[in-house]
């Protein structure tokens, strides 16, 4: 095994523990908004995509990598957008106990 | 100065971008710090992004540009799905993020040909099936969502086999070319190969099962990703890919366990195939209207309402939050009890309740609202079905036998909002529908739910 494959190995296995560690404390609640985000981010495969979209290396190299470019964006402004369009949804009772604010609320 | 940019500046931001991604997810965690998760995140994506341009691998910016004002001009869209489409913005997400991936590897494998060790030849291969299987897996998934594709599994027999050996030469033609990459002729076949298989792997699969597909296909893209960052040798790469990958395999678990079904089973099961078989007896059930549901509510001191997919598929969610406003005004104790596979993907129904602006302090998960039925004096089921079938419970034979279900059955009183007859998606008749505590209020979700908020507002306020 090279060193490389090596280190990289390293790196995914702890990365995946850290993941398993920071997701299973994540509630149901925001589940759908865990699933759009992680797409986001995920979406950093862009950074592969943009040397090979702009190394003009070969031109199936280029519009592969252009191709590959214009996905992982759309996941980028789309993940982002409705992860935090989702995440201003979820709000608390103004006052639980209070009767009158609900009704505000329900008629505003 | 570019070796100074490209060897010090460049892997520095990746390595800021990282942090800023675990520490995304670790805002995550609670509704209040979630936002803050979101900006951490976007700033992490910001740096990463911009430092790549600064690369001196790219002298072309033209294409780039192009491709990035055209993902803007999709994205912008898609981002602004309302929640109840947001299970097939999901799935189409996936499609994209694993489409990169499978294009970036075969760009990879061509460029480099026929020079590459089997310690990138490896990873590039399975980059590339994961991508193309779920590149096709994803859209025929956002098909079934979107009801562009038929929502039934197909089934035939032999399916299995005839799956498994699909996927099976994929991988062994990826082996093939890491003993000899230099047989390029292979390369499409396992593209080929890899896109028939995410179509076969989905079709079988039925709208309740959406939830751990979802789940499976955004743990494959992550997984692509990671791949892809071995085969560039970007740890950033790899650590988002590995964090995609754990968030959709934790999710993978937690809806198998709601439905007490394995991994193999979800796949390879073909469950809800018998559909509805026919031998159901015509039962009778007792039905109410909206005005009597008024009367019946506002008697009532405790409600619990269970929602399912139907309320999304209805778009109820606004009807069922202005009565639920009406029952807490006249001090009426609401809940809102949430199964983990309710709605098309994890959390699917918390975002649409949210959305319509029920405070998530009213929404409970299966294990915190289970022990409360029996003090509760009405349960109102919303388009939910198998999740409340007390046979998950008493009926050894029962398909969905052994699935944690919400007890609604142990609730004082139980009214059920629901279309018709029809069985729900596991095609088993719910016994729940024939209890004597139970009746039935028919019709359209959106409706019917306005109309008994309508009564109940009519109402005198209890003294």
């Amino acid at each position: 095994m090279t060193n490389k494959l090596e280190v990289a190995l390293y790196i995914f296995v702890i990365a995946s523990f850290l993941g398993f560690t920071v997701i299973t404390k994540i509630p149901g609640l925001l589940h759908t908004p865990l699933m759009s985000l992680t797409n986001a981010l995920s979406a950093i495969a862009i950074v592969g995509s943009l040397i090979l979209a702009g190394d003009g290396e070969t031109t199936m190299a280029t519009i592969l990598g252009s191709v590959a470019v214009f996905a992982s964006f759309t996941n980028i402004v789309s993940g982002f957008m409705l992860t935090d369009r989702m995440v201003r949804m979820f709000k608390r009772r103004e006052a639980p106990s209070d009767a009158a604010a609900v009704q505000k609320g329900a008629t505003s | 100065m570019t070796d100074f940019v490209n060897d010090t500046v460049i892997p520095i931001a990746y390595l800021f971008a990282a942090v800023c991604f675990v520490l995304a997810l670790k805002w995550l965690c609670h509704p209040s710090t979630a936002r803050r998760g979101v900006r951490i995140g976007e700033i992490g994506m910001g740096v990463a992004v911009v430092s790549t341009m600064f690369k001196f691998e790219i002298v072309e910016y033209q294409w780039i540009l192009v491709a990035l004002v055209l993902g803007a001009a999709l994205g912008v869209p898609l981002g602004l799905v309302p929640t109840t489409a947001v299970p097939q913005r999901t799935a189409l997400s996936h499609a994209f993020g694993a489409l990169a991936a499978g294009l970036v590897g075969t760009a990879e494998y061509y460029l480099s040909k026929p020079h590459i060790d089997a310690s990138t030849m490896i990873p590039l291969g399975l980059e590339v099936v994961l991508g193309f299987l779920t590149f096709t897996g994803s859209l025929v998934a956002a098909g079934k969502l979107q009801g562009i594709v038929r929502d039934r599994p197909w089934i035939y027999k032999g399916q299995n086999i005839v799956n498994l050996a699909v996927l099976g030469s994929a991988l062994v033609m990826v082996g093939f070319l890491v003993d000899d990459p230099s047989r390029a002729y292979l390369f499409p076949l396992i593209i080929g190969m890899s896109l028939v298989f995410g179509v076969m792997l989905v079709i079988r699969i039925g709208g309740a099962d959406m939830p751990t597909v979802i789940s499976l296909l955004n743990g494959y893209a992550g997984l692509a990703a990671a791949m892809m960052g071995f085969v560039l040798n970007n740890y950033l790469l790899i650590i988002a890919g590995a964090l995609d990958g754990s968030s959709g395999v934790v999710l993978s678990i937690i809806m198998c366990r709601a439905m007490n079904r394995s991994f193999t089973n979800v796949l390879f099961g073909g469950f809800g195939a018998q559909e509805a078989v026919g031998s159901i007896e015509e039962r009778p059930v007792r039905s109410v209207d909206p005005e009597e549901t008024a009367i019946l509510l506002d008697m009532a001191r405790s409600v619990v309402i269970v929602p399912g997919y139907g309320l999304a598929a209805a778009q109820a969610q606004h009807k069922v939050r202005e009565l639920a406003d009406l029952l807490l005004s006249r001090g009426v104790d609401v809940k809102f009890a949430i199964h983990p596979v309710a709605g098309r993907m994890p959390g699917h129904m918390n975002v649409v309740l949210a959305e319509a602006n029920v405070p998530y302090d009213l929404l409970y998960d299966l294990e915190s609202v289970n022990g409360e039925f029996p003090q509760t004096d009405m349960v109102l089921v919303v388009g939910a079905n198998d999740v409340v079938n007390p046979a998950a419970r008493t009926d050894e034979h029962s398909p969905i036998y052994g699935m944690p279900i919400l007890d609604a059955d142990k609730a004082q009183s139980v009214i059920v909002v629901k279309r018709s007859m029809r069985s729900g998606f596991a095609g088993v008749d719910n016994e729940l529908f024939y209890l004597d505590k139970t009746q039935m209020l028919f019709g359209d979700a959106k409706k019917v739910i306005g109309e008994v908020a309508d009564e109940l507002s009519k109402m005198p306020a209890r003294a």
